[in-house]
């Protein structure tokens, strides 16, 4: 006990960490729920400090808890606090976190940017990697057109590591930002020929997922896939490129022929199933291509059946599954060929995995004629019977029915069978399908006119014995049936035998426990059987009978006048005044029957499901008028209750009928068994069988007598369809005998016959004729009706934007969105940009990430302001993206003159002020006639030691540039970090070639000690030109001039942070003036943070403070004045000489211009 | 594409959970339930895909999974994936959650949700299995030869 408290204590003293969150959860099996928002309380506390390690910590905790499923979103400002963090173990679970609960409306997703930039950019490959892998589960389409130009250098990247998941990633890019595709295309296209094979199958993946969706734009890759597919030996790659050519060669059909070949090959070489598998799975896909207009490729049918028996007989349950899966697709083009498996697919029936059942029942359905249709259906009736499991039952009975009804029930021959085989599917209990059976019954009976008499009979007897069917439970679905059987009854009463049987059989008060829809049709029904039953009866002038009848209907109608459904009721009480009207028709002895027939008069025609879709609109007739104008708002919430009122269903909540007496059971039992015994139509049923339905009231006085339950319940009095396909056999035989002797006799006749046989079709199952003439009725459709066909394609999938011709040359205006920055070199005045910069000659070779800086600084001053900014920031963002470039210039510069407008509408500001200069950092390094190079330097943030250079070659000649060598000559204190092994004075290759016209970047890191001094390193690049006969080896000298602004990191700093840090006193001042300014205050604060790498921290007016951190930490304070074209900077900072430089650099920048 | 990858217990607490695609929370949930229902009522000796569930994906998805000792591995994948394939990666995946864990066992994965190794290690499984050039996919792995052993849960 004391040691639980001294550890409970400790627990309060001490954070928990993940291990202790899930010890603690485990510990509270009984009040989990309470355990964790006592945890999540915890966290939130943790996430309040300011130690990143902690915030790390609870971050960590989050991700788990969100696992569980619970909601984190709500620290996901913090998220990217965390992913912000510089230390690697800490960004990792930042992005973690992000990767698992950011999605395009998490609105600070937008803040990340920068930081995914930052890290993108890191010379740490897993700090790249790690950002790749996160943003590739939240890219949102504006995190991909800013992003889309970095992801893109990366796959030159120097590592494989890097190469590989730059690769993988473009496809989000591609979903999210579909204009990237063509401009990225061409180097993705180069990545299939990656020497890395990570990197290569990365780009084949790419290509196949995109190629999948619109494969026609991908056919002009078809050659260089066929050389991989040829050449490659990694079976990843190669099932990724058969399963390609599957959807390409649906297209190209010369494609196919050409495959077939090798494929083959493939096949018979191979000992990887599942490359075996793909590539039987692709020639399908050839030969279903192929099989219209080419001679039959019988042996590769062949090889890939039997391949896929070999498949199926194997223990493997998986490959199994599989081989039935690629049968059902050959299935399609060649039945023929399948249909000579038949055992093994039966016997698949049998299987003990209810997949690799569901499978083969799939494959049954095409593989159906009119010759084994009953015998085939015969076989799934057994399964039926055996089933366990509702679930698979309902399946078999449902692929039963789609197997009979195919198109238009083009294989049965026997409607009496299909009728019967409805019947016995009644007895299944519990299936949730009674209304698929249901409608089968109605569709066959009102579409095949012969079956009418045979069907009203079949569904008589169910009436009659629709206890049985309704059982004790109501819910049970099969009730659905009786539905159909009351209305056929009703409908084509006249080939009833015995309507007054049916009539009684409809108005039994047990009816009354029945859904109220049933109900319903059966009130409806018991009308138009009255009808028939009046007709005959007044026929045979017996006055009295016909009275008997009415008030039979009288007596039992008012059952359902109280019904407690609206339906019902509607119908009970118009049919029961009906026939007291008749009554008193009939005791004045007036002939009523055609009259009353005449109200049912018509034939009930089927209607085609799509009919009503296809009526033409007529001329003149506006669908969108409204007809009356529309009711205003308080009319319209007045009526709603109503409405509501109108659509609820009412309950049959009404207490049970009181049945019949037991005796009255009794006695009709006796009679119906009476009957059926005299009956030679009726099959009698087993003894113990009609044991099994005595489930009315006082069971237990009943003997229960043991049930056999392997003998298959039966309906008695229902004919078996077992007994039909005995008959069918029978009649074929003698069909077949007599075709026989006829063609004798006609043969005898010196064939003159022979024309007929032929017109019965070539094949021989269709000698099978129907044993009834049947007439199977089209469905209606209406006249003139429009040919459309439907559009299947769903109009949300985002696949579709990416339906891009890619074969058409890039245009100019086809680029990634790098942002135009001025070219160094030809600086212009601020207020001549402002005009033109939309216009302005954009360097597309430049796709660098010259603009990114500009971006950085503006969003890391978002970042102070986000949350009260997000919102406004949201709106603008959409503005950005009707008016694009130039508005996003407004939008930075309003966001770079940093507090003192705040209050300022956003719009006005932005409209009076001027557009902010696009800036680079990039200055020019080198240049020759055949290479520039230009370069940007930036310090590492995770590294006090090191400087990135950024270094973009550009090839200006028309010839090849390769092998390019950057060698610097170390100093004392800044040296060129080479790999290791390398000596002191070798060159680093350039990891590229270059094309004409092409520009790349490289990155390179320099070691440095100090940096409070400006410095200057000496350097050469060696390159090859390559020409179409000659090689020369070119070199270009060149100075890097690594600045002490260079060491200098955009760092955000809040205004009481920077006030405590003046406060110390630990800081030595400095100041300069600068005379001649002539720009507007806010540019020059844009200049300074962009040039210089600040950011600001305040700004009231024409005085702005602003802060800087060196990467060894020094800290740089600025506080910037103007007043009539002078600048003031005073200044203070921790290492004088290091603030001396920064503000020369600071001087001469602004000298410049 | 692989949409998801779920691990879960016998008793469907989820272990390790990787959604490739943003779903909410409760949806998450639902999607892991649902799965667990599919999964957990099939016995060992039968196939290991499935159509997919109603929640992920739709016609086009299938759930490909492995049971080891009290662990349901299962990935959702669409139909440009291979199905033997995916098999063979969650085998390979499961040798090295192995060789990072030495002999994995269900507690590895509760108390190691932050290893490194962990939270990218399907990305990591799936790249180490697509770079290796393996001659043929080893589809005949033993699946014996993978000691995943189960430690009594009392010492916590």
């Amino acid at each position: 006990m004391a040691l639980k408290i001294v550890k409970g204590s400790i627990d309060r003293m001490f954070d928990k960490n993940l291990q202790d969150l899930v010890r603690g959860i485990r510990n509270h099996k009984e009040d989990e729920a309470k355990y964790i928002s006592t945890c999540i309380d915890e966290i939130k506390q943790e996430l309040k400090q300011d130690n990143i390690a902690v915030k790390a910590n609870a971050v960590c905790k989050l991700t788990y808890l969100q696992m569980l499923g619970y909601d984190v979103s709500w620290a996901a400002f913090n998220i990217v606090e965390v992913m912000s963090s510089s230390k690697f173990t800490y960004k990792r679970i930042g992005y973690l976190a992000a990767s698992q609960c950011f999605h395009e409306s998490t609105d600070v997703i937008m803040l990340t940017t920068n930081q995914i930039r930052k890290d993108l950019s890191s010379p740490n490959q897993y700090d790249t990697g790690v950002a790749l892998t996160g943003l590739s589960c939240f890219v949102t389409p504006d995190l991909a057109r800013d992003l889309a130009n970095d992801i893109m250098t990366l796959m030159s990247h120097t590592k494989p590591y890097i190469r590989k998941k730059a690769v993988l990633i473009m496809y989000k890019v591609f979903l999210k930002y579909p204009e990237s595709l063509r401009p990225a295309f061409p180097r993705l296209k180069e990545k299939l020929e990656d020497p890395d094979p990570g990197v290569q199958s990365a780009a084949v993946n790419v290509i196949c997922e995109l190629a999948r969706r619109n494969p026609k734009n991908y056919l002009s890759l078809a050659p260089l896939f066929f050389k991989l597919m040829t050449s490659s030996t990694n079976n990843w790659v190669l099932i990724k490129i058969i399963k390609l050519f599957g959807a390409l060669t649906p297209l190209e059909p010369r494609l196919g022929k050409k495959l077939i070949e090798p494929l083959t090959n493939l096949i018979h070489s191979t000992s990887a199933m599942s490359l075996l598998y793909e590539c039987v799975n692709t020639v399908i896909a050839v030969l279903i291509s192929l099989s219209s207009g080419m001679p039959n490729h019988s042996a590769s049918i062949q090889l890939c059946v039997q391949k896929l028996r070999i498949l199926i007989e194997d223990s493997d349950q998986n490959l199994k599954y599989l081989g039935l899966l690629a049968m059902s697709k050959i299935l399609k083009t060649h039945p023929k060929s399948v249909q000579s498996h038949k055992d093994l697919i039966l016997q698949c029936l049998d299987d003990k995995d209810e997949s690799i059942r569901l499978r083969a029942l799939d494959l049954l359905y095409g593989m159906v004629s009119k010759k084994n249709l009953m015998e085939i259906v015969k076989k799934l009736m057994l399964h039926v019977d055996k089933a366990e499991g509702t679930t698979y039952r309902d399946e078999l009975l449902t692929k039963i029915i789609d197997i009979c009804s195919q198109s238009n029930y083009q294989y049965i021959t026997n409607f009496e069978w299909y009728i019967s085989i409805l019947v016995e599917l009644t007895r299944l209990e519990g299936t949730r399908h009674g209304h698929l059976i249901a409608s089968q019954m109605l569709d066959v009976a009102i579409r095949v006119k012969a079956i009418r008499a045979f069907a009203v009979a079949q569904m008589a007897t169910l009436l009659d014995n629709a206890h049985l069917l309704t059982g004790n439970t109501q819910r049970n679905g099969i009730c659905e049936v009786l539905y159909a059987a009351a209305w056929i009854c009703g409908e084509f009463s006249e080939h009833l035998e015995n309507p007054m049987q049916t009539l009684e059989a409809m108005l039994r008060p047990k009816v009354a426990t029945l859904p109220g829809h049933i109900q319903a049709v059966y009130v409806q029904n018991a009308a138009k059987l009255f009808a028939t039953v009046l007709r005959s009866q007044e026929g045979n002038t017996e006055g009295t009978a016909a009275q008997e009848t009415s008030q039979l209907m009288i007596d039992r109608l008012p059952l359902f006048v109280q019904s407690a459904n609206l339906e019902v009721q509607e119908r009970a009480s118009c049919i029961l005044q009906l026939v007291k009207y008749i009554q008193k028709l009939q005791q004045k002895d007036v002939e009523v029957a055609e009259e009353v027939n005449a109200l049912f008069a018509g034939e009930l025609n089927p209607v085609a499901p799509k009919a009503q879709k296809k009526v033409p609109v007529p001329e003149g007739l506006d669908l969108d008028a409204w007809i009356n104008e529309p009711p205003s708002e308080s009319e319209s919430e007045d009526e709603k209750p109503k409405a509501i009122f109108a659509k609820e269903e009412p309950k049959h909540s009404r207490p049970r009928h009181t049945e019949v007496d037991e005796k009255e059971l009794a006695r009709r039992r006796e009679a119906r068994k009476q009957e059926q015994a005299n009956n030679p139509f009726y099959i009698k049923a087993s003894p113990s069988s009609q044991k099994v339905y005595q489930d009315a009231p006082g069971v237990e006085h009943i003997p229960v007598v043991q049930i056999d339950l392997s003998v298959p319940l039966k309906v008695p009095g229902l004919p078996m369809s077992d007994q039909y396909v005995k008959l069918e056999e029978e009649r074929r035989q003698k069909e077949r005998a007599e075709k026989k002797k006829k063609e004798k006799k006609k043969r005898k006749e010196k064939r003159s016959g022979r024309g007929k046989k032929h017109d019965s079709g070539p094949e021989s199952e269709e000698d099978i004729t129907p044993a009834h003439m049947v007439d199977i009725v089209t469905e209606e459709m209406p006249e003139n009706a429009l040919p459309s066909d439907d559009d299947d394609k769903d109009p949300n999938d985002p696949h579709k934007a990416l339906d891009i011709d890619l074969d058409k040359p890039l245009a100019d205006s086809e680029k990634l969105p790098v942002r135009s920055h001025r070219p160094t070199e030809a600086p212009k005045s601020p207020a001549e940009d402002g005009d033109t910069e939309s216009a302005a000659p954009q360097e597309p070779k430049k796709k660098s990430s010259k603009e990114k800086k500009e971006k950085k600084k503006d969003k890391e001053k978002d970042r102070k302001k986000s949350s009260k900014h997000k919102k406004k920031k949201q709106k603008k963002e959409k503005e950005e993206k009707e008016k694009k470039k130039k508005k996003k210039h407004h939008h930075h510069h309003h966001h770079s003159d940093g507090g003192g407008d705040e209050s300022v509408q956003n719009g006005t500001v932005e409209e009076e002020e001027e557009p902010l200069p696009p800036m680079s950092n990039y200055c020019l390094l080198a240049e020759n006639s055949y290479i520039k190079m230009v370069c940007d330097i930036q310090g590492n943030l995770q590294d006090g030691s090191q400087v990135v250079v950024s270094v973009i070659f550009e090839n200006k000649c028309d010839s090849f540039l390769k092998s390019m060598e950057f060698n610097v000559l170390d100093s004392l204190n800044s040296k060129l970090q080479r790999p290791e092994g390398a000596g002191p004075h070798d060159g680093l290759t350039v990891p590229f070639q270059l094309p004409p016209g092409v520009s790349n970047e490289a990155r390179f890191v320099f070691t440095v000690q100090s940096i409070v001094m400006p410095q200057k390193l000496k350097g050469t690049l060696t390159f090859i030109v390559k020409n179409e006969d000659s090689s020369t080896h070119e070199k270009l000298d060149f100075k890097l001039h690594f600045t002490c602004t260079s060491y200098l990191i955009t760092t955000p700093c809040y205004s009481d942070a920077f006030a405590k840090l003046l406060e110390s006193g630990d800081l030595k001042c400095s100041s300069v003036r600068l005379e001649g300014v002539n720009m507007p205050f806010h540019h020059l604060l844009a200049r300074i943070c962009f040039h210089h790498h600040f950011s600001v921290v305040e700004r009231i007016d024409s005085c702005a403070s602003m802060y800087s951190r060196s990467i060894q930490g020094h800290h740089v304070c600025l506080l910037v004045k103007t007043a009539d074209q002078t600048v003031s900077i005073d200044a203070k900072c921790d290492e004088p000489s290091l603030l001396g430089n920064v503000l020369d650099e600071i001087k001469q920048t602004f000298s410049q211009c | 594409m692989i949409k998801a990858i779920l691990i879960f217990n016998n008793h469907g607490k989820p272990r390790l959970i990787r959604f490739y695609q943003y779903f909410a929370e409760d949806l998450q949930q639902q999607i892991i339930r649902e799965t667990f229902h599919l999964v957990s009522k099939r016995d060992d000796n039968v196939c290991n895909f499935l159509e997919g569930g109603s929640l992920i994906g739709g016609s086009d998805y299938k759930l490909i999974y492995r049971h080891y000792a009290t662990l349901y591995f299962v990935f959702c994948v669409d139909s440009s994936e291979s199905e033997l394939g995916i098999l063979d990666l969650i085998q390979v995946f499961v040798e090295t959650l192995d060789k990072c864990f030495e002999n994995v066992c269900e507690l590895d994965l509760i108390f190691h949700m932050d290893k490194g190794g962990l939270s990218a290690a399907p990305a990591r499984a799936v790249s180490a299995v697509k770079n290796m050039n393996l001659p043929e996919i080893p589809r005949n792995i033993n699946i014996g030869d993978i000691n995943i052993k189960v430690p009594s849960l009392s010492p916590f």
